[in-house]
């Protein structure tokens, strides 16, 4: 395992408590989505679900000090919106491409 | 001297816009399991998780200026793009939502304006009770 690149102490703190909140709102995000009572609930739970997944990706690029994984959020965000797009005109018109 | 104060700064602005961030995503999390109906989960998810991915990218932006040579921009791409597409995709949620008739606490819009809005190629759900009052003989 490789060494992690040297940060200060009360930004390594401050990491630590922001992967655990974040994880923690990951997990709620998927509890709506298991418990939705709704197929719109399930479509925001998905929402909230990959913005978070953006989050925590910024997270752990902070925490390499790398710029390795700016490319798969972007990839996250972009296909997410397009995901809860298409499921959403789905309901609405029941058809994607008209 | 000077850069060790400069470290030390820089490291607490980044923490402290990191702890306001992941704080911010959480609570928009938790007002999605904790509100009691669609329209009121809309909200949180669509404002306090966006406000809290933009503060996470705004100290990533912040760490990697400061470490690397050069402004980092690559934060402000995804951060640009999420604040733009949040109320877009808010919006066609909601749009489901009234188009599936899903229960509202403090009750829907009139049935004549719901239908004003399905559009032509689309079918109100069959189980929307309004539907079924006409069709009664007698």
């Amino acid at each position: 395992m490789n060494e992690l690149p040297e940060t200060g102490l009360i930004l390594n703190l401050a990491l630590a408590v922001g992967f655990l909140l974040v994880t923690v709102a990951v997990l709620l995000s998927l509890w709506r989505l298991l418990i939705g009572p709704d197929q719109p609930d399930r479509i925001l739970a998905l929402d909230t679900l990959y913005v978070n997944t953006v989050a925590l990706l910024v997270l752990l690029d902070i925490k390499l000090a790398s710029s390795l994984y700016f490319e798969a959020a972007l990839l996250i965000a972009l296909f997410g919106f397009v995901g809860t797009v298409a499921l959403a005109k789905f309901l609405t018109r029941g058809d994607i491409i008209e | 001297m000077t850069t060790e104060l400069t470290t030390l700064l820089v490291e607490i602005f980044v923490a402290l816009l990191i702890l306001i961030g992941a704080g911010f995503t959480l609570l928009g999390s938790f007002g999605l399991v904790r509100l009691r109906d669609l329209y009121e989960r809309l909200h949180t998810p669509t404002k306090a998780t966006t406000l809290g991915v933009g503060s996470l990218l705004i100290a990533s932006a912040v760490f990697f200026t400061w470490r690397e040579p050069g402004v980092s921009l690559h934060e402000v791409l995804v951060a640009v793009f999420l604040f733009i597409t949040a109320p877009v995709s808010a919006h066609l949620i909601a749009k489901a939502a009234l188009h599936q008739r899903s229960p509202s606490r403090s009750g829907l819009p009139p049935e004549t304006l719901l239908e004003k809005h399905d559009g032509h190629g689309a079918k109100p759900r069959p189980d929307a009770e309004t539907k079924q009052k006409p069709s009664q003989p007698g």
